[in-house]
């Protein structure tokens, strides 16, 4: 008799840990071709849209002329009749029109002035009357200013009364602090006063001139010894915005303002001479009627333009193109990887395959969140493939004369946001067929709910007012990763989702999604363990 | 009587045509009817088309000074969203065969592949038609109801929309008609692509590709052609009451425009189903 031993795999026992699980998933990505040519298709998808969007928007005589080029430092701004627009400290294109009675102030010191009146005169357009009527325009602004110096985009620290929002601290085009409320007349004047200390600028209001109330203290670094002060009246255009089916129509006028300024009182190192007014910008052009008098210390002074930033879009100010105009190809990828994810996990369902799966790894959890990892990893590798190529080869090919140029970190945040999007986008995708386990229902509810929102707010798309409301729940929000400026409260313009203004903060947006995705997973795994696969 | 033996096969030939048509339409009526998800996706067509246009009336104003907004196309705006429904409904009528493996036995009993196809065209298109129509004249009612209110008063130009001014008719036709053809349009590119998540990604990238190109692009001359030959754009020409001699294209013109994909779409579904291995 002899011993029957029983027989043994020779094969070592496999570990049962999570990276087994995840290599095993990975694999299955891996090998079927046609998952891997769905990314490669999102990739070249939106990249290759962005690179369209960048060569039909560059008209073509722009073009020529600036491949033709190679006579030195040619700005191709000023070469194809675009304007040059100006960039304040914070890397942003501003703009710095406004009309200036200045002297120099060399080391510390301060001004002080009281405000009187401040009106604002429009065209009345044709008919019978005066040419002018006056009119209330909120941002029209008269104060003192501080600044390094009269070019365009310099630093500088104001205070203003404005035509609607009472006195304001600003500084450095987007910062803006408010001072005391209400309007400014002869019967209830403002007192203004700035200190300069080194690169520190202290701003003060006051009704009085008996109590003075610090607005705000700002630091401007860098800021020279000697620096331009004085008063200053500016007056942005009167724009009024309609909103209708996505696209939006307005009509814009030019406005003048007039200030009047009394006791002027000055602290510090001034010269004795008198002083000098003239319209910083547009190439010291202003409007007609742009200028200051003088009658003892009364100054009434006329200015037009503004200090602010430059907003981007139809019917604004700023250039017209951004970068985000760029990634518009992102919808069509989202939908690419969605069909991959939404695969990812259905096909398992289809072919049988989950039984083995989940015979292998009996923790559903972790199968969950191992195809999870990989399907998001996989996405956000092609989003950033995507955006990074569409971006730079759209600037490439769009020789970016009237691009609207970026802060790196804006730009940075982008595109990396778009590689999260997509890869956030892809684990709700995963999530929801999970729960569904039918391709063609996964794939419907992830582009109702990410991909509509964003479409109908192009034209031909719907009113603006259910778009916002859209884009605020669903998890197309995270789409604000991609807004290329933000929206400032004290610049009027048309802020619309489809030129890049959404209604949410960037990463508020992206919560969102995130949010989505997280109650998505969450429902995904109970589903998968409650059910029989 | 005697009928010569050639003529009465003939006949029996031709009947047999007739009924292998009329059988096919019946087998696949049937499939379609029994599907829980057609009533309910048809449902979520007319549902979201009505529920869009409705929201779409109420965001909108129009100011005393006047406005340029279009209101049949405003009315009619739920058209856009309602479109992904229809396509999906179109969509799984072939697709879901194909994940089921239902589509062997189909062609096991019906082997004239085309005939096949050109049965499930026309139930999907009737289908989508009545769906469609209540959809539309939903929308048009919402539109009279709402709009009103919102400063869309005879004294501002608005009268109430009524079927009765023949070019609302035409929009309120062509929509119904619009969504007929994202239906053909959508069948045709499922039996070329066979899985249902490609499918339906296909077709509403490319709907809404041309809208969010072109509403970025900003050379005049790329604009206006893009608008011309996308399914979408084209196709919604046909909702246009205000300023319709500056739109790129007339607006049944436009229609023809997405009536060319669709048959485009239908004719590649039918060389892949006819050609290839089920």
């Amino acid at each position: 008799m002899s011993t029957v031993t029983p027989y043994r795999s020779p094969a070592r026992p496999g570990r049962d840990g999570f990276g087994p699980l995840l290599h095993a998933e990975w694999t299955k990505f891996r090998t079927v071709r046609g998952w891997v040519i769905g990314m490669i298709i999102a990739v070249v998808v939106t990249a290759g849209l962005g690179v369209f969007v960048a060569k039909a928007s560059a008209s073509p005589s722009c073009s020529a002329h600036s491949s033709s080029g190679g006579s030195g430092p040619v700005q191709h701004g000023a070469a194809c009749g675009q304007p040059v627009y100006p960039v304040g400290p914070g890397g942003e294109p501003v703009q710095d029109e406004f009309y200036f009675v200045r002297q120099p102030l060399a080391g510390n010191g301060g001004i002080t002035v009281r405000v009187t009146s401040l009106t604002v005169l429009t065209d009345a357009g044709p008919g019978p009357g005066p040419a002018r009527r006056p009119i209330l325009v909120p941002w029209s602004k008269a104060g003192i200013i501080i600044k390094a110096g009269t070019g365009p985009g310099s630093a500088y620290a104001a205070m203003m009364a404005t035509g609607g929002h009472g006195v304001r601290m600003q500084w450095n085009y987007t910062q803006d602090t408010p001072g005391l409320p209400g309007t400014v007349s002869a019967a209830s004047p403002r007192w203004l006063r700035l200190t300069r200390d080194g690169d520190t600028i202290t701003g003060y209001d006051s009704a009085d001139a008996a109590h003075w109330t610090r607005v705000g203290t700002v630091a401007l670094p860098g800021l020279p010894s000697t620096v331009q002060a004085g008063l200053f009246v500016t007056s942005p255009p009167h724009s009024v915005y309609t909103s209708s089916l996505g696209s939006g129509t307005g009509s814009t006028n030019p406005t003048q303002s007039t200030a009047v300024f009394d006791r002027v009182s000055r602290t510090g190192t001034w010269p004795a001479s008198a002083w000098t007014g003239d319209y910083v910008g547009a190439g010291g052009l202003g409007g007609e009627g742009n200028g200051y008098q003088q009658v003892a210390s009364r100054f009434t002074v006329t200015g037009s333009g503004d200090i602010a930033p430059l907003i981007a879009g139809p019917l604004n100010d700023g250039p017209n193109i951004t970068i985000r105009d760029y990634l518009l190809g992102t919808f069509a990828g989202l939908i690419a990887v969605a069909v991959v994810a939404t695969m990812f996990m259905t096909a398992e369902y289809r072919r049988g395959l989950i039984r083995t799966t989940l015979a292998a790894s009996p923790n559903r959890g972790r199968v969950l969140a191992a195809k999870a990892i990989v399907i998001g990893s996989v996405a956000f590798v092609a989003g950033l493939a995507a955006a990074a190529g569409a971006v730079i080869i759209g600037k490439d090919v769009a020789h970016s004369f009237a691009l609207f140029p970026e802060p790196w970190p804006t730009e940075l945040r982008i595109i990396a946001g778009t590689a999260a999007l997509a890869a956030v986008v892809a684990v709700l995708t995963l999530a929801i067929a999970t729960m569904v386990r039918r391709s063609a229902t996964a794939i419907l509810i992830v582009i109702v709910a990410v991909v509509i929102p964003d479409v109908l707010s192009a034209p031909p798309g719907i009113p603006a007012g259910v778009t916002d409301w859209l884009l605020r729940i669903t998890p197309a929000a995270a789409l604000a990763l991609q807004q290329p400026a933000p929206q400032y409260y004290q610049v009027q313009a048309n802020y619309m989702p489809s030129s890049g203004f959404y209604p949410l903060a960037p990463w508020t947006g992206f919560a969102v999604l995130c949010g989505w995705t997280a109650l998505a997973l969450v429902l995904a795994a109970y589903l998968l363990r409650r059910r029989d696969a | 009587v005697s009928l010569p033996a050639a003529q009465l096969s003939q006949a029996r030939c031709g009947s047999r045509y007739g009924r292998y048509g009329r059988e096919t339409l019946h087998a696949e009526w049937t499939k379609l009817r029994t599907l829980a998800s057609t009533g309910w996706l048809l449902l979520a067509a007319v549902a979201l088309t009505i529920a869009v246009s409705a929201a779409a009336d109420a965001a909108a104003t129009c100011p005393s000074g006047g406005c340029q907004v279009d209101a049949a196309k405003l009315s009619l705006s739920g058209v856009q969203a309602g479109q992904a429904m229809v396509a999906v409904i179109a969509v799984l009528a072939i697709s879901n065969e194909y994940s089921t493996g239902m589509i062997r036995v189909t062609l096991t009993a019906m082997p004239r592949r085309l005939t096949v196809l050109a049965a499930k065209a026309a139930l999907v298109a009737g289908l989508v038609l009545a769906a469609g129509a209540v959809a539309v004249l939903a929308s048009v009612l919402a539109g009279r109801l709402i709009l009103p209110g919102h400063g869309f008063t005879p004294a501002h130009g608005y009268p109430p929309l009524s079927l009765g001014h023949g070019p609302l008719l035409r929009a309120a036709c062509g929509s119904v008609l619009y969504l007929v053809l994202v239906a053909l349009l959508s069948l045709g590119a499922a039996a070329a692509v066979r899985e249902p998540a490609v499918a339906i990604g296909l077709v509403l990238g490319l709907l809404y590709a041309f809208p969010v190109v072109t509403s970025v692009v900003g050379d005049q001359h790329w604009q206006r052609h893009l608008e011309q030959i996308g399914p979408m754009t084209a196709g919604l020409y046909i909702q246009a009451t205000v300023g319709v001699h500056a739109l790129p294209l007339a607006p049944w013109q436009g229609l023809g425009v997405l009536a060319l994909w669709a048959a485009g779409a239908l004719i590649l579904g039918g060389l892949v189903l006819r050609f290839r291995d089920a």
